[in-house]
This record gives C-alpha cells, sequence and structure tokens, in this order.
C-alpha cells in the first residue's frame, strides 16, 4: 500500500474530508487555507483563500456545490466548489470548531468554542442551497452548553438530521434532538475505561452505511461506538496514547484510530515512541489488526473513502497521506468471518 | 456568627456527656493494692513490737522505700501470745508498694530470717485458687500452607511479581496461553517488594514494618515491627533477615514489650537482625557511615551493612578502617569476643559456596563423610596507608588464618566479585598513573580452589565499569572505556564502550581474551543465571536503550559434550540477536535462563514505563507500557532437589521431553483456537442480530429512504461520455511510387 503524500499545507492538519462521492478531498490546516484534491492522483485541484487564522473544521455538502468551512478567526465561510469562490461569510462570537451539514444540507450546525466569556454552543444555520450568496445571518437554532455539562468539543448530525450528537471535555456525549434542541441524553463514553484524567472527546463520526452509530476519539487513549437510538457503548477499541480521530470503513468491518504522543511532548521522544501510526482495530471482535506507519506527528483526523477503498490521514506534522487499500486487505478475513460469510452463502 | 448563648447553652444540656465523663473519670485506689504483707518476720513477744517495728522501718528506707512504724500492723496470735511471723505494711499507693515489693522481696533480715513480699491482693487470689489441674486446651493444629507450593506447578512455570502503582501482582510466566496473573492486591506494600533469596516468601514494607507473605493464597506469614523500614536483606538461607531505617529506634512509653519487639536498649539503632522462622529480634546496631564523621550523611551508606556467611552461619559488619566484626548466628555474640582488627580495612566479601561445598556439608552434617567441615573464607581489602602497600587478603574464618595477601600498588579503588560457585575471586583494582591524572584497570584474579591460590593479573589500559563472572562458569565480561565522557555526565552524551569476554586455558592456567566488542554504548551485563548467554545492555540513557543478545558456546550445540572440553577459543561467541527497549532502567533474567525481562521504571523516569519479556534469542515475546510501572522482579527458584546423575538423564531424554511438549503444545493450539473461533462466532452473531433489530426499528420507510434515494439519483444521471481525441503528431509521408 503505497500512499500518496498531499503536500501543499505549511501547518498541522485539523480536518480531511473525501465529498460523497470520494473522488475529492477536502483539508483545512492551521495555515488559514483550505485545499481541495483529487483523490485519484492527489493532484491540488485548488485553494480556498480568505480566512484569517487557523481553520479548525471542514464540510462539504452531499452534491459538492458548497463548502463550509469554520476558522478561528470567529467566522464562517461557504465556499462555491465549482469555482473557489467565497460566497458568503457568517460572523460567529467565538472561534468555529467543528462544522457539519445535515444530512439534507439545509442547515450547518457549527461548534463555537468557551472563550472570552461567552458560554460554548452549538449553533445551527439554516442554508440557502438556492440563492448561494443570500443566506439569513440569523441562526435557527442555539443549544448553550448545559450548566451541568463541560464545552462540548465536538458534534455532528445523525441521519435524516434527527438528533444532534455532540462530544464534550470530560468525556461525555449528549444527545439533542436536532430540530428544536431539546436535550434527550448523556452518556460517559471516556474515563471509565483505566484511569486517565485528561478525557476530552476529540472526534466523531457515523457509521457510512446508514449512520445508527458512530464512533468517538478521546485522548483517554480510548475509542468507542455508541448506538444513537440506545445510547449504549457497543464497543470499546484501548490504544496507547491518546486519540485524536476515529474512523468506521465501509465495505470491510473494520475502525481506524489516529493519534500519538501529545505534540507538546514529541521532541522528548524519539519518532518510533510517538506511536503515530494508523492503527486498525476489528470493528466487532476490538482485536488491533494492523497499523500504518508514516507520519512523524500524531495524526489529527482520519477520513475514510465513501466506497471504503483507501482513507486519508491529517497530522501534525502537515502532510496528508492518502492511501489506497490492496487487494489482500480486502482478502483478510477472520476464521469467524470466513464461517459467516460460507453460511450466508450457502443460505442464498 | 455564633447563635446567641442560651440557644448554645440549650445544646449543651442535650448532649449526653456520660461516656466522656467514664471514660476520664478519676480512679481512686479503693482496695488494698497499697497494702504489702511481708513474710519471714520474727516471732517475737508483744514487749519487742515497738523495736522490731522501727528495725523493719529502718531496712525498709535503706532500700529506698520508707514506711513510719505507724503503718504497720502485726497481727497476734491469741493463744500464744506471740506475733505469727508475718506483719501488714500499707503504703501510701500502690506504685510505693509496687517498689517495695521488688526492692526488699528477698532481703535477709538476720541470719534466720528473710523477708518475702506479697501484695495483700495477691495472697488472697492465690489463697482462693483452684488447686484442681485442668489441662489446658490443646491448640487445634492447623495445616499451614506450603510455602513453596508454586514450585509444583504442573506446567513448571516461574512466577513474576509486578508493582504498579498501588497494585502487587503475581504473574504465571509460561507460553502466551499459559501466562496470567496469579494474584494481585492493592495496596500490598508501601514502599517496594522482595522476594527472599530462594523465593519462599514475599517481603513488602510498610510504616510499621516488615511483613512476609507466602503460600498458594497469600497469606501473612510473619512480621517484623521496625518502624519506618527502607531497606532489607535476607540472609542466602533464608534464616534471617536485616532491616534499616533511617530514623533511630525510638521505643515510646508504653510500647509492646516481648522478643518480637524493641526494647529500650535498642533505641537509637538503625538496623535489626529477626529471625525468620519465629520473628523474634536477634540484635540491632548503629549503622555505620564510611569514614568523615562530617560527611557522614553525604556519603552513601552501604548496603547490605551486614554480610551473611553463605551457610547462614554467621553475619558480619566493618567498622570503616578499623575492624570486621564477625557475629554468630541466630545467639548474634561477638564470635570469639573480639574483632578482627584490620587497620584501614575498607570493604570485605564472604566466599559464596559452590555446588559442591553444599553436597560436601550435607554429608556432613548427615554423618555420611567424616572430613572436617569446610571453613568460612573471606576477602577483604585495605588501601594505602602510611608506608604500607595496598593489600587483598583471604581470611579463614573461624581459624582466623590468612590464607593468601596480595601486596598492590597506586591503588584507588577495589571492588572484589566472587564467581558464584567460590571458585575464583576477581579483584578490580582501579590503579592511577604515578602522576595521579588518569586510571587505568588490573584484575587480579584469585584461583581459590588451587594450591597456594595462585593469582593470575590482566592488565587493562582502560577503566572498567562493569565486571561479570559467568554462572557456574570459567568465563568473565567486562565493559571497559576509554570515553573522555566518562565520569562527566551529562544530558545525551552516551558513554562508548567495549565489551570483552575473556575465559581460562585450562592448559595454561591463565585468563585470555576471548573476543572484544568495540565501538558498544553498552554499560550492563547480565549473564544468564544457567550461564553460556549473556545480554548486553545500555541502561539509564536518554538516547540509546539497546539489548544484545550473545551466545558463548554456539558452535557446541551438544550439551552433553560441552560439560567435557569447553571451547577456548572464543569462537563460539555468536550474535542472537538485538532488541530495543526505550528508556529502560532494569534488565533481569529468569531463574530458568530462558526468559529476560526488562523494565522502565517510574521510580527513575516517567517516559514509557512498563516492562516487556524477551526470550533469550532477542525475540520479543511481550510488551506491555503501563504507567506508573514501579518493578518487575522473577521469582527465584531454590537450588534442584535432583542429583547430578538425574539432571544427567534429563539432558540425554531432552529429545523425547521436546517431543511430548510439542504436542501438548498442538493439541493446546487447536484447543484454544478453537474456542476464539467461537467466542468471535458469538460476537459476529450479536453485532448482525443488533445490525437488524436496528434496522427493524428504523421503520420500512427509512430503510427503504436511501435506497429510494438511490432509485431516484439513478433515474437522475445522466451519462455523459466524452471522447477525447488528442493529435499528438502529424506526420505526412510521401511514398515514393
Amino acid at each position: 500500500m503505497r500512499p500518496i503524500k498531499l503536500m501543499g499545507h505549511e501547518r498541522s492538519l485539523t480536518q480531511v474530508k473525501f465529498n460523497k462521492e470520494g473522488d475529492l478531498i477536502f483539508s483545512v490546516a492551521k495555515d488559514s487555507s483550505a485545499s481541495i484534491w483529487y483523490s485519484s492522483n492527489g493532484e491540488r485541484l485548488g485553494t480556498l483563500e480568505g480566512h484569517m487564522g487557523t481553520i479548525w473544521s471542514i464540510d462539504v455538502d452531499s452534491n459538492t456545490t458548497l463548502a463550509a468551512t469554520g476558522s478561528a478567526d470567529m467566522t464562517i465561510k461557504l465556499w462555491q466548489v465549482s469555482n473557489g469562490e467565497c460566497v458568503y461569510t457568517f460572523d460567529m462570537p467565538t472561534p468555529v470548531r467543528r462544522i457539519a451539514f445535515s444530512p439534507d444540507n439545509k442547515k450547518l450546525l457549527a461548534v463555537t468554542d468557551q472563550v472570552m466569556g461567552q458560554i460554548g454552543t452549538i449553533t445551527v444555520l439554516n442554508i440557502n442551497n438556492q440563492e448561494l450568496s443570500n443566506q439569513s445571518s440569523e441562526p435557527a437554532l442555539i443549544i448553550k452548553t448545559r450548566e451541568d455539562a463541560k464545552k462540548v468539543t465536538i458534534a455532528g448530525w445523525s441521519d435524516n438530521g434527527e438528533y444532534i450528537i455532540a462530544g464534550h471535555e470530560d468525556g461525555y456525549i449528549s444527545k439533542y434532538n436536532g430540530k428544536t434542541g431539546e436535550f434527550i441524553q448523556t452518556v460517559q463514553a471516556h474515563g471509565i475505561h483505566n484511569e486517565e484524567k485528561v478525557l476530552a472527546v476529540t472526534d466523531i463520526q457515523f457509521a457510512p452505511e446508514d449512520k445508527s452509530y458512530f464512533i468517538t476519539a478521546s485522548k483517554d487513549k480510548c475509542s468507542t461506538l455508541i448506538d444513537v437510538e440506545s445510547f449504549e457503548i457497543l464497543k470499546v477499541y484501548k490504544a496507547d496514547a491518546p486519540m485524536n480521530t476515529a474512523a468506521i470503513t465501509s465495505v470491510k468491518d473494520f475502525v481506524i484510530l489516529g493519534g500519538g504522543q501529545e505534540a507538546r511532548n514529541v521532541t522528548t521522544t524519539a519518532e518510533s515512541q510517538g506511536k503515530f501510526e494508523a492503527r486498525f482495530y476489528h470493528k466487532i471482535f476490538i482485536d488491533e489488526i494492523g497499523r500504518v506507519k508514516g507520519h512523524f506527528g500524531p495524526l489529527n483526523t482520519i477520513a475514510v473513502h465513501p466506497e471504503g477503498t483507501g482513507y486519508a490521514s491529517g497530522g501534525e506534522d502537515g502532510f496528508i497521506r492518502l492511501h489506497f487499500f490492496d487487494k489482500s486487505y480486502f482478502d483478510f478475513e477472520f476464521d469467524a468471518e470466513r464461517t459467516e460469510r460460507a453460511i450466508a452463502a450457502g443460505a442464498t | 456568627m455564633a447563635p446567641n448563648g442560651t440557644t448554645q447553652n440549650g445544646i449543651d444540656e442535650d448532649i449526653d456527656y456520660s461516656d466522656l465523663e467514664e471514660k476520664y473519670q478519676v480512679q481512686f485506689d479503693e482496695g488494698f493494692d497499697n497494702v504489702v504483707v511481708v513474710d519471714g518476720v520474727p516471732v517475737i513477744d508483744p514487749s519487742k513490737a515497738e523495736k522490731l517495728l522501727a528495725r523493719i522501718s529502718k531496712e525498709f528506707s535503706k532500700k529506698g522505700a520508707p514506711v513510719k512504724p505507724d503503718d504497720m500492723f502485726i497481727p497476734w496470735d491469741e493463744q500464744t501470745g506471740k506475733s505469727k511471723g508475718f506483719i501488714f505494711v500499707e503504703f501510701k499507693n500502690a506504685d510505693d508498694a509496687a517498689y517495695a515489693i521488688s526492692a526488699v522481696h528477698g532481703h535477709p533480715f538476720d541470719s534466720k530470717h528473710r523477708f518475702s513480699l506479697n501484695r495483700f491482693t495477691d495472697i488472697e487470689r492465690y489463697a482462693n485458687l483452684d488447686e484442681t489441674y485442668v489441662d489446658p486446651e490443646p491448640e487445634p493444629f492447623v495445616q499451614k500452607e506450603h510455602l513453596r507450593a508454586f514450585l509444583a506447578d504442573p506446567q513448571g512455570r516461574d512466577q513474576y511479581l509486578t508493582y504498579r502503582g498501588d497494585e502487587v501482582e503475581i504473574h504465571w510466566h509460561g507460553k502466551p496461553s499459559q501466562s496470567e496473573v496469579a494474584y494481585k492486591r492493592t495496596n500490598w506494600t508501601d514502599l517496594y517488594a522482595s522476594w527472599s533469596p530462594l523465593g519462599t516468601y514475599l517481603a513488602s514494607l510498610h510504616r510499621p514494618g516488615v511483613r512476609l507473605w507466602g503460600g498458594p493464597s497469600w497469606s501473612g506469614v510473619q512480621r517484623f515491627a521496625h518502624p519506618l523500614v527502607r531497606l532489607i536483606d535476607f540472609s542466602p538461607n533464608e534464616n534471617y533477615l536485616a532491616t534499616w531505617s533511617h530514623d533511630p529506634i525510638v521505643v515510646p512509653e508504653g510500647a509492646q514489650q516481648g522478643p518480637q519487639y524493641f526494647s529500650p536498649e535498642d533505641e537509637g539503632n538503625n538496623i535489626a537482625v529477626w529471625d525468620i522462622k519465629t520473628g523474634n529480634l536477634l540484635r540491632t546496631f548503629p549503622s555505620a557511615y564510611p569514614e568523615g564523621e562530617d560527611g557522614a550523611k553525604k556519603q552513601q551508606m552501604q548496603w547490605p551493612a551486614l554480610k551473611w556467611s553463605p551457610d547462614d552461619k554467621y553475619v558480619a559488619r566493618v567498622t570503616p578502617a578499623q575492624q570486621i566484626s564477625v557475629y554468630e548466628l541466630p545467639g548474634m555474640g561477638l564470635v570469639d569476643k573480639k574483632s578482627i582488627k584490620i587497620e584501614g580495612v575498607v570493604d570485605f566479601e564472604w566466599c559464596p559456596l559452590g555446588d559442591k561445598d553444599k553436597e560436601e556439608d550435607l554429608k556432613i552434617a548427615t554423618g555420611k563423610s567424616n572430613k572436617k567441615p569446610r571453613e568460612n573464607m573471606l576477602a577483604y581489602w585495605t588501601p594505602e596507608v602510611a608506608n604500607q602497600p595496598a593489600r587483598v587478603t583471604l581470611l579463614q574464618f573461624p581459624s582466623r588464618a590468612i590464607l593468601r595477601q596480595k601486596n598492590l600498588f597506586n591503588v584507588s579503588e577495589c571492588k572484589l566479585y566472587w564467581q558464584n560457585q567460590g571458585d575464583f575471586l576477581c579483584v578490580k583494582v582501579d590503579r592511577h598513573t604515578k602522576t595521579k591524572k588518569s586510571i587505568f584497570c588490573n584484575l587480579e584474579i584469585f584461583m581459590v580452589r588451587e594450591k597456594d591460590y595462585p593469582v593470575e593479573v590482566v592488565e587493562l589500559k582502560d577503566t572498567v565499569t562493569d565486571f561479570s563472572w559467568e554462572p557456574k562458569g570459567e568465563r568473565f565480561a567486562i565493559v571497559s572505556t576509554s570515553d573522555p565522557n566518562y565520569g562527566n555526565p551529562a544530558p545525551g552524551i552516551t558513554i562508548k564502550t567495549d565489551v570483552s569476554f575473556y575465559g581460562l586455558e585450562r592448559s595454561k592456567g591463565n585468563f585470555k581474551l576471548l573476543r572484544t566488542l568495540p565501538g558498544r554504548t553498552s554499560n550492563t551485563i547480565r549473564w544468564s543465571p544457567k550461564g553460556r548467554h549473556v545480554v548486553l545492555g545500555t541502561v539509564g540513557s536518554t538516547s540509546k536503550s539497546e539489548l544484545e543478545f550473545w551466545d558463548l558456546d554456539f558452535n557446541n550445540d551438544d550439551i552433553s559434550k560441552r560439560e567435557v572440553h569447553k571451547d577456548e577459543s572464543g569462537n563460539g561467541i555468536q550474535h542472537l540477536g538485538t532488541g530495543d527497549h526505550y528508556a529502560v532502567t532494569d534488565v533481569e533474567w529468569d531463574p530458568s535462563g530462558r526468559y529476560l525481562a526488562t523494565s522502565a521504571s517510574a521510580w527513575r523516569h516517567t517516559i514509557e514505563n512498563g516492562y516487556a519479556i524477551w526470550d533469550f534469542r532477542g525475540q520479543e515475546i511481550e510488551k506491555q507500557i503501563l504507567d506508573r510501572f514501579k518493578q518487575l522482579l522473577w521469582r527465584p527458584r531454590p537450588p534442584t532437589l535432583l542429583t547430578k546423575e538425574q539432571q544427567r538423564q534429563i539432558r540425554r531424554n531432552l529429545k523425547e521431553y521436546s517431543r511430548q511438549f510439542d504436542e501438548e503444545d498442538a493439541a493446546e493450539e487447536s484447543n484454544i483456537s478453537a474456542e476464539l473461533i467461537a467466542q468471535r462466532k458469538r460476537l459476529v452473531d450479536e453485532w448482525n442480530a443488533w445490525r437488524l433489530r436496528c434496522k427493524e426499528e428504523m421503520g420500512p420507510e427509512r430503510v427503504r429512504g436511501p435506497a429510494a434515494k438511490l432509485e431516484q439519483e439513478d433515474e437522475d444521471k445522466e451519462e455523459i461520455e466524452v471522447w477525447v481525441d488528442e493529435v499528438i503528431e502529424q506526420i505526412e509521408e510521401e511514398v515514393a511510387e
């Protein structure tokens, strides 16, 4: 598996995303410009220039017409993907940590940071898909951080935009009604599997098949798989370093975790000791299957190709590594899976 | 803020103080505790009463227990009119009475009379005593656990202990399928844990003292009350234990008394010696700091401060520059009531007992041999003092005969290394040149088993930083360095070293260099306890952490032959493998010499704490990264009970055994994988069931949702076919007809 190294960012990556078809990769980094790449060969299609600070998050709608970026300069910008023009800018009270389009593209959620005396929120904006430059600056919904909870670090939409799932700084995961913003339930997903003290939830990604469950990553060196409806923790994947990102693969029943020793401690250890590898775990058996080396800093973000043929990882080292799986990846089967498949084949 | 007074009073009244009142109530003497009966008083007429009382009063005063004649009462026999030969004496209080009893009891009054004093209450009690003898209830016999039950493990596994955070775990170590946690307990120890030298006991250190544990259930076996104990040291045969605390012993008032506790005589001492089986305190000592009273605290104390003779008969300690004091065990009396006076003595070591010596001792003990028991031997060295050269001396004990003495010159430091069978003694002599600017090294090797104790000298140009004998062997390894940075530790600098192997040349009787491995960073030599294999490690460095696994008899594969003629050429020295354990702090072989454990302890640093286990070829078998990991200790094994003949038998049949083991392995493997497959199957089934339930719950419309959307999309999809016709080059050619 020979990776394509995408070298375009000058500083550490914050998020990478595939569009729905998987032909484009959207990436943002701390260097204030977003990039769009062809996934087939790693050529850069273009950059989105305009932000004044670190861009924390990027998302693209399901038609690949609009891209949105959330930045530390306290704005959200909407971009037309076809020509790379900024069509609208929302001003937010604080830096924007994470943004996500709702599955129907009509809404955009934004996690605003809890700084400068402002309370952290999940703000939902209406998106006008007809007239791109004519957006209403008034948020449709603001979910403030509950008084009994710590600040929200990450959020995302469940299937059909029914729920908003949010991860907190203290390892809790909360569920809100996606239309009314009403709080439904919360569960402590991190800090209960070991004795780690730093528990912030760093990533939430939904199952590619139907978004009915999701994976979380946390600084507590664990990752969990949670059912959206029952909000039960289904699986726990344990690593030996703080995890920054986690993704669920389609086609194969795997999950990919990424992270590594904290960036500020990196200078004190050898490269081989930093654990800067993408880790593959079996989704159901929770066994670690393998690791992919390459980055020389912690992995900040991982995105899986929608068709499950590859993945892209972005690291603190400023590089994106785009991998397409070899045949052996698809051939690999656990004994139990093989019998399962044999039975299924026999039944049909 | 306080509420007004009345309410407070109100509260006061409500509280029931009866318990406190009861507790602090002053006890008045109500009984006859202050009355003493004095027996053995002359029988007298009433006329002499006054005189007698005055005399008795005087006698009592002499002994420091003054009584007035008024406080004495003479009972009279009404029939004879004479006294009854005893009197009552009333003292001010019970304490005075007790003192009088201890002081005057047994005091001869005159040639015929001797006072015997008893408490009045005692007389009453003894008078009422039940005279019939009742057999004491025999304590029911409680079967104690076998302390060495771990040796009877059917799979023959070794154990090791890990200490992490507050948790101590005992692990079984075998094949991956057999490795498991045998026992664990939180807060088992407060400082660290330690095995006894034969693996029978596990010692834990706590504020109040040391506890020993053992048996399959790890129940407490013994305890030694030495408050704030820091260091412990077992005797080689696990009969005795020495403990040390930085804080001098203090015996507070009302402390428990008995043979297991400190008494006021022990106050101010730091070192205590205990009998392990009874738990009794044998003796205490003050710590002996190396010379220099002012700098005493700064200089590191030597530990073990007490050195046990290998047969547990004696324990000795050195008073630097003065003497070696040897005490016999368990009485702890100074042998022959005098120390061995040696001017300037710095350090000494007992000669260990070899396997043959132990057999011999056993024969003598069981009466099978009438040879004279071998005497113990110790070696000590003295530095150059006042026109006298430095000296290494071999001394027999208890006869105190000097066996061999060797003079040395220009010595700055000596270190004594006994080979573990007591065959050789190597004295590593750090010598300085005349200008005292540079240091080089001599190895003076005493052949202890040979007549007249010949000394072989190996001269080296470099500084030797580590020396190690091959256990049960005739080879040794040294780490030497000529790195200018040696002695000036700086962060990030790893000292370059050379590692050399030497072996005894039987024919010539000298030690020959077998091989040198130049340009290493290794600073630690760890021989396998069975010899032959050795690991060179770079320990305590921030940048290097290499482990090299070497085999010194690689060419001699046949084990039975190897014993006959050992390879003396060094051709068999073979590198087996290299490992790397980042930030390693400790390297230790298991007792069987098959596995090596390396650990990174949180006591040294906090990076990548944890441990790894390797096989002797340098293959990593297990690695655990654990925060706050502190300690890994293999459980030692006592020497084998098999005779030489039986061991040889096993070696001969090794192939047969290995075939059996292979069969067992194969059977187990298929078993395990079947279990694992079943477990995975269950997981897959669970998952599939859950997915199915999910889909049902989501309702048909949702399930149809994406599919419907997909269909729609399919309809929407327009196929665009683009033909790209690129003309690269057009060449017109004229074809001549």
